[in-house]
């Protein structure tokens, strides 16, 4: 049991259904600024990706506005991701029981995960999206930077941009995957998005799928009392 | 095949002709396709005979005039380069080598008027997102169209010979037009015309060919064996090609790739990272709808509700 | 030019020497290079640098600047040894065959007659021995000791090939190579050009430098045929119509000369004109000189010269020195002896050397007046620009008034190439601003001044009052106006002098050409050798027919060549005794065995049988002159001089510094360095992306060579800690300049008589006004000295010192 699965903002709210505090107002905002800048950076990016969606590219005003704005998109979703990372990225650190949980993911992707150890604030998969997501995050703004040739030409070498630009145009891919993982894992889950939207979960939620994290919660007494009387 | 224009060498047409580049003579366009052209034209080409070429920029200058661009005035850095190098004010740069000859024991002064080789396979058509923005017409040359550039510079990254520049000013790509609108009007390259000593030639591409050889067997002449024609192969040859009197060795001449071809790192950029890329993500759509088809979305039941508030009674 | 620019496609090898053609005339170049690719020609540079010319040579060999007369006494003294001579041609058509007077002698580098104290020579031995017929004496068998081949023989034996090694610093295999390729051309059917500009004149002894080129040329049978001659390539578009208009104080137009102050009256004027024939039959055109000289007095005076005034001789101004060149000029106004200056076209304070002088002289004036297309540097001369000009503007009372003139391409007009082509051009554009031509703002001066002079009389007011002022316009003449004057017309109806009843020409009639101007005032004519440019037959000079039937690089028909459209001079020369070629391949004229006909026009009489009269028919001889009589000042030989600052001591005459004739003004003599104190070789030229100071105002040209620099070897860089374009201070003992430093493998350290010299080499086109970045010139360092017999100031050899530095301050 780790103080890093445990946020300040985590708290149990008894009541019928009980309702767990996930991602605070900060957080929530943060995510959002993330996800919205990653979706404009895809779909400006593919635009220059593939010549049969440089349509897109009518979103942003034409080719050379989304050829302009790309870049400074890309970082703003570089200093909201590092947000996101400040925040999390201790709850995303690697534990052992992962192991154990890994060898069940199976059960995890057929819908059985009543058989799987209990699982902390996040689970192992969610913690792979996170840290690949860091990691093609930062080389995309390297390499980014690389042919960013509005400001930066002279930092490069020419055959360095040609590396530059195939790594950005692969990293962005995966990321465009890890992030259509990380979107559909959402929605197949039912009551997640709550987290993101209002914040909190059930606590049925989250006994489901991170019940160490809800012991962990009620263990420490991070219960609120309710302000009403429940139902 | 329509009328070839007119070599620079001879009397251009005085009276207007009509421009006979048009939309219908391109045989490849940017990021999209075009129907097959209507005629062939006389492939052109522009040869540079470095052997003859003194260094004296007209051709700078004539660019500069022509084009109407406005290049900074620099400092002296110590050689004769000036701009440094290309600009996207600058389509044409002379560049200097001095370089002894290990054969000979002496100095030669290698000067060799850069710019845009005007590929058949073009490195910089093929790297460019934007439809429209770089055309090749079916005489040879390689036209950026300005209104369609959105200046992302990847022609930059295209071109085997590090050609294109990015305005600061209007954020497009700039190189040599061979000066199409000159040449669509059977005048010749603005270089070619003011080139004091006609080491720029402009013609049919056979025709200069055929001038090369002739110079290329004067060079040999004059002892230099290795003079030879470089219209590289790599690149389905250049429309721009150099009489090279060390065609041996054509990186003295301020690093000419010996054997220029778009960068593997382009084509798999352009090529494989495109299949891969559409492949990994439609995996990944895919598999999110086969999913979602297969295992019914994963719901919180009520029985989970109850443990949860049980053990928030328990705690509490 | 003897030849023209198109006519070196024929030629078979090019010398560059003394100049730096692909630099300096990239566009008559191509004339070089046609050479090469029609006829296989090979291209030799000699140069202290390797050059844009060398780049594309076949053969490139160093020589340190200033010793270029050693060098081509070398390649005599090699022709002479091996035998490479076309004899028939110099048996026939030079002086080799006279006898020189007895007393004539040379030692030590100087010939007879010399006098430390005058710096001058008494010339009188320099001369052909007269027979009693009244003729120069000839040994047609050069067995007499004394006749131009055994002492030119000898003169030149000095210069063997280790002594050209030890002068020039010219490697003796590479001399040598040059020797072997230039003397193959003494073959009838193999000819050389010699293609030259101011790497030769800028000298202390310039004129000999080309003088000892046209000796080689002749001993190889070179001059007056086609792709040989001697090419001078000018240095300005129209210098070579300012020397032929005579805009030297010493000139009128047509090469004639303004009277010196011994002439008091015409006779005696004539009387040393009346060139003699110096042998049996020849021609001596110049006998005709009286016919010019009173046509060129009826053009400028009309009715006021008459024969009882003696052609208005006396309005003619008289000489108290042999001229006022720009060095006796400058001179003066620094010894505060004139008053005002008229700048018409001109930038001294960056063309004149020695600039501090400069800006001393012209701040000692009342009145400067500059008349410029553009702002020179001379107009701002009081404007303080930092280091660039440091100076104090408050102490400096000179009245500077700028008169904007027009450009080339802003008037009508004709212009004169290096190959004597009058090429009439039109306006191309309207003048900006305030700009006026040239000839409006001298009209306006003269009117004003005739006003004054009407209104007030003056001691002699009637060249002013008299002077022909017909135009259509008095306020602006007109460019056709002004060249129909050139061309000259009838003032009198002419009749053939053997049949009076037989009229030549009405009165008032343009004259067809020069052939045709009378001594008696019947002719008027303003330059004798343009006449035939603007006849009854029209502007020949706009002619553009560009047909050159079998392509002989005449081109005939294109715009006007002087004299009487004549391509080649001398070309009578291009055939032998019998009248026919030298090279078939070539023909040029040829005898048809009663007249002279073929692609040019024959430079002597139609009907002078070939076997009689001479082909140089403007030398009183009939022949060319390898020796020159008495006719240059420093010898009738050259003989290497070293410039005034020099590496070296003279090997050859170890106690002659310089030019012993050279003018030398007093003032000058303390600032002549020896290298203890400013070891390295400086010398002066151009780039080819600038003309002179005037590109620099255009933006093209500043972006294509932005910034002043100098260049040097690796080798001096690494002795003084000098970085690749890095600032350099470069000083000589009249001044500094600061530069950027160009590190080059194109110069090389040379060996001169054992000691390596290191050339520091100084483009000239900066300055403080312009678009470019502000720099100096070379003349703020270059000697107050010219050449001998003509003044070309020395820019091309004298000594400097070199340093690193930090960046100038501008103001």
């Amino acid at each position: 049991m780790a103080d890093r699965d445990i946020a300040k903002e985590d708290a149990i709210h008894p009541g019928r259904p009980v309702v767990v505090s996930r991602y605070n107002l900060g957080a929530r905002i943060n995510h959002w600024i993330t996800a919205a800048s990653l979706i404009l950076l895809a779909l400006s990016g593919l635009a220059f990706f593939h010549p049969s969606l440089f349509f897109l590219t009518g979103l942003f005003g034409g080719g050379q506005d989304a050829r302009a704005i790309h870049p400074w998109i890309g970082v703003v979703l570089f200093f909201s991701f590092a947000g996101l990372f400040i925040r999390f990225w201790r709850a995303n650190l690697p534990e052992k029981s992962d192991k154990a949980w890994l060898a069940h993911a199976n059960d995890m992707i057929t819908g059985n995960e009543e058989k799987m150890p209990e699982v902390g604030r996040y689970n192992p998969i969610q913690k792979f999206n996170f840290w690949v997501m860091a990691i093609l995050i930062i080389a995309l703004i390297v390499t980014g930077f690389a042919i960013w040739d509005q400001y930066f030409f002279d930092w490069t070498t020419i055959p360095q941009k040609r590396i530059a630009v195939l790594i950005h145009s692969l990293a962005a891919v995966a990321l465009i995957c890890i992030w259509i993982v990380h979107v559909y894992a959402a929605i197949w889950a039912r009551g997640t998005l709550s987290a993101m939207t209002r914040g909190s979960v059930t606590g049925g939620w989250a006994w489901k799928h991170h019940r160490r994290w809800l012991k962990e919660l009620a263990e420490r007494h991070r219960v609120k009392k309710p302000a009403a009387p429940a139902e | 095949m329509e009328p070839s224009p007119h070599t620079a060498t001879s009397n251009p047409p005085v009276a207007a002709t009509a421009a006979n580049l048009s939309e219908r003579d391109l045989v490849r366009r940017s990021a999209s396709s075009v129907p097959p052209p209507a005629r062939q034209l006389e492939p052109v080409a522009k040869l540079i005979d470095v052997s003859k070429c003194i260094g004296c920029k007209a051709c700078q200058s004539a660019c500069i005039e022509w084009n109407d661009t406005n290049p900074a005035i620099e400092t002296n850095v110590g050689v004769y380069e000036n701009p440094h190098d290309l600009t996207p004010d600058m389509f044409t740069l002379m560049r200097f080598t001095e370089w002894d000859n290990p054969q000979t024991g002496n100095l030669e002064w290698l000067i060799r008027k850069d710019g845009c080789m005007h590929c058949e396979d073009p490195g910089c058509l093929k790297a460019c997102p934007a439809p429209g923005a770089i055309v090749q017409y079916s005489n040879g040359i390689v036209d950026f169209v300005h209104e369609n550039c959105i200046g992302c510079g990847y022609c930059i990254k295209g071109c085997p010979f590090n050609i294109p520049r990015i305005s600061k000013v209007d954020h497009t790509a700039y190189k040599c037009t061979l000066c199409s609108d000159r040449v669509s009007v059977g005048q010749g390259p603005a270089c070619a015309k003011a080139c004091p000593t006609h080491a720029i030639s402009f013609g049919t591409k056979e025709d200069m060919k055929t001038l090369a050889n002739s110079r290329i067997e004067d060079l040999k002449s004059r002892g230099y064996e290795n003079a030879g024609l470089y219209d590289p192969p790599g690149v389905g040859g250049t429309h721009v090609m150099y009489v090279l009197h060390h065609n041996d060795q054509p990186e003295i001449y301020s690093n000419l790739p010996r054997d220029p071809r778009i960068s593997p790192v382009v084509n798999a950029w352009k090529g494989m990272a495109k299949y891969l890329g559409f492949a990994a993500m439609g995996l990944a759509a895919a598999a999110g709808v086969l999913h979602s088809a297969f295992v019914s979305p994963n719901r919180v039941s009520s029985e989970d509700e109850e443990k949860a508030e049980d053990l928030v009674k328990e705690k509490t | 030019m003897t030849n023209s620019w198109t006519d070196i496609r024929n030629t078979d090898l090019v010398v560059i020497m003394g100049g730096n053609a692909a630099e300096a005339h990239p566009c008559g170049f191509k004339w070089v290079t046609e050479a090469k690719a029609n006829r296989g020609a090979k291209l030799i540079v000699v140069d202290p640098r390797f050059t844009r010319s060398a780049s594309v040579s076949d053969f490139y060999a160093p020589i340190r600047q200033g010793t270029d007369i050693a060098f081509l006494l070398g390649l005599i003294n090699y022709c002479i040894l091996n035998d490479k001579i076309q004899w028939q041609y110099v048996k026939a058509f030079t002086n080799v065959a006279y006898i020189v007077k007895e007393g004539f002698a040379y030692n030590d580098g100087l010939f007879t007659g010399y006098d430390e104290s005058k710096r001058d020579y008494d010339r009188s031995t320099w001369e052909y021995e007269i027979g009693p017929d009244g003729f120069a004496v000839v040994d047609d068998t050069l067995q007499n000791p004394r006749c131009v081949w055994n002492l030119l023989k000898a003169h030149v034996a000095t210069y063997t090939p280790e002594m050209v090694e030890r002068i020039c610093g010219t490697p003796k295999d590479k001399f040598l190579k040059v020797a072997e390729m230039v003397s193959e051309c003494s073959s009838p059917t193999k000819t050389m050009t010699s293609m030259y500009a101011l790497g030769w004149t800028q000298h202390s002894k310039g004129s000999q430098n080309i003088r000892a080129m046209a000796m080689l040329q002749l001993l190889l049978g070179n001059i007056g045929v086609r792709g040989g001659g001697m090419n001078a390539l000018r240095g300005h578009s129209n210098i070579q119509g300012l020397t032929d208009i005579g805009l030297m104080s010493n000139l009128l137009p047509g090469y004639l000369n303004i009277p010196v102050e011994r002439e008091a009256d015409f006779t005696t004027y004539m009387s040393s004109r009346a060139f003699k024939p110096l042998r049996p039959n020849q021609t001596s055109y110049w006998q005709n000189y009286k016919k010019f000289f009173v046509s060129f007095q009826k053009a400028m005076w009309g009715d006021a010269a008459t024969v009882q005034n003696d052609f208005a001789y006396q309005y003619l101004p008289k000489l108290d020195v042999p001229a006022y060149d720009v060095l006796r000029t400058f001179e003066m106004m620094h010894q505060g002896k004139v008053n005002g200056y008229f700048c018409q076209g001109f930038n001294p304070l960056l063309a004149f050397p020695n600039r501090q002088k400069i800006t001393e002289s012209l701040s000692k004036l009342k009145w400067l007046v500059t008349m410029d297309p553009l702002e020179t540097e001379t107009a701002r001369f009081w404007e303080n620009h930092g280091e660039y000009n440091n100076v104090n503007t408050a102490s400096i009372q000179t009245e500077v008034i700028q008169l904007p003139t027009t450009c080339f391409a802003e008037e009508d007009g004709a212009l004169v190439n290096s190959g004597r082509w009058l090429q009439w051009h039109w306006a191309g554009g309207t003048p900006p601003g305030e700009a006026k031509h040239d000839t409006w703002i001298m009209a306006q001066i003269h009117l004003r001044l005739r006003a004054l002079y009407e209104k007030e009389g003056g001691p002699f007011p009637d060249p002013m009052l008299n002077l022909t002022w017909n135009y259509k316009d008095r306020n602006e003449p007109s460019a056709e106006e002004l060249a129909r004057e050139l061309n000259g017309y009838a003032v009198e109806t002419l009749y053939d002098p053997a049949d009076a009843t037989k009229v030549v020409l009405e009165k008032g009639k343009q004259v067809v050409n020069f052939s045709v101007l009378r001594d008696d005032g019947t002719t008027a004519c303003g330059c004798w050798i343009f006449s035939g440019c603007f006849n009854e037959a029209g502007n020949n000079m706009a002619r553009r027919d560009n047909s050159d039937p079998d392509d002989t690089g005449a081109y005939p028909n294109w715009t006007f060549s002087w004299p009487l459209n004549r391509r080649i001079l001398y070309n009578r020369a291009s055939a032998d005794l019998q009248g026919n070629p030298w090279d078939p391949s070539r023909k040029l004229i040829a005898w048809d065995g009663t007249k002279w006909a073929g692609y040019d026009v024959p430079d002597i009489a139609p009907n002078a049988k070939p076997d009689t009269v001479g082909p140089f028919i403007m030398n009183q001889e009939g022949v060319s002159r390898l020796f020159a009589r008495g006719l240059m000042r420093d010898g009738p030989f050259p003989v290497h001089y070293e410039p005034f600052e020099a590496p070296i001591a003279n090997v050859i005459a170890p106690k002659i510094r310089g030019n012993p004739v050279a003018r030398i003004f007093q003032s000058d003599v303390a600032q002549f360095a020896t290298s203890d104190e400013f070891p390295y070789a400086a010398t002066s030229y151009r780039l080819t992306e600038h003309f002179h100071y005037w590109t620099k105002h255009n933006r093209v040209n500043a972006t294509l060579q932005p910034e002043f620099f100098v260049e040097i070897s690796e080798q001096l860089a690494a002795e003084k800690g000098i970085a690749h374009g890095g600032w350099v201070r470069v000083w000589s003992k009249r001044g500094e300049v600061k530069a950027k430093a160009v590190v080059t493998k194109r110069i090389k350290p040379l060996m001169c008589d054992g000691k390596p010299v290191h050339v520091v080499g100084i483009p000239l086109h900066w300055g403080f006004t312009g678009a470019a970045r502000k720099g100096w010139g070379p003349n703020s360092l270059t000697p107050f000295v010219g050449d001998a017999n003509i003044e070309t100031p020395e820019y091309k050899a004298f000594l400097v010192n070199i340093e690193p530095t930090t960046a100038p301050v501008a103001v």
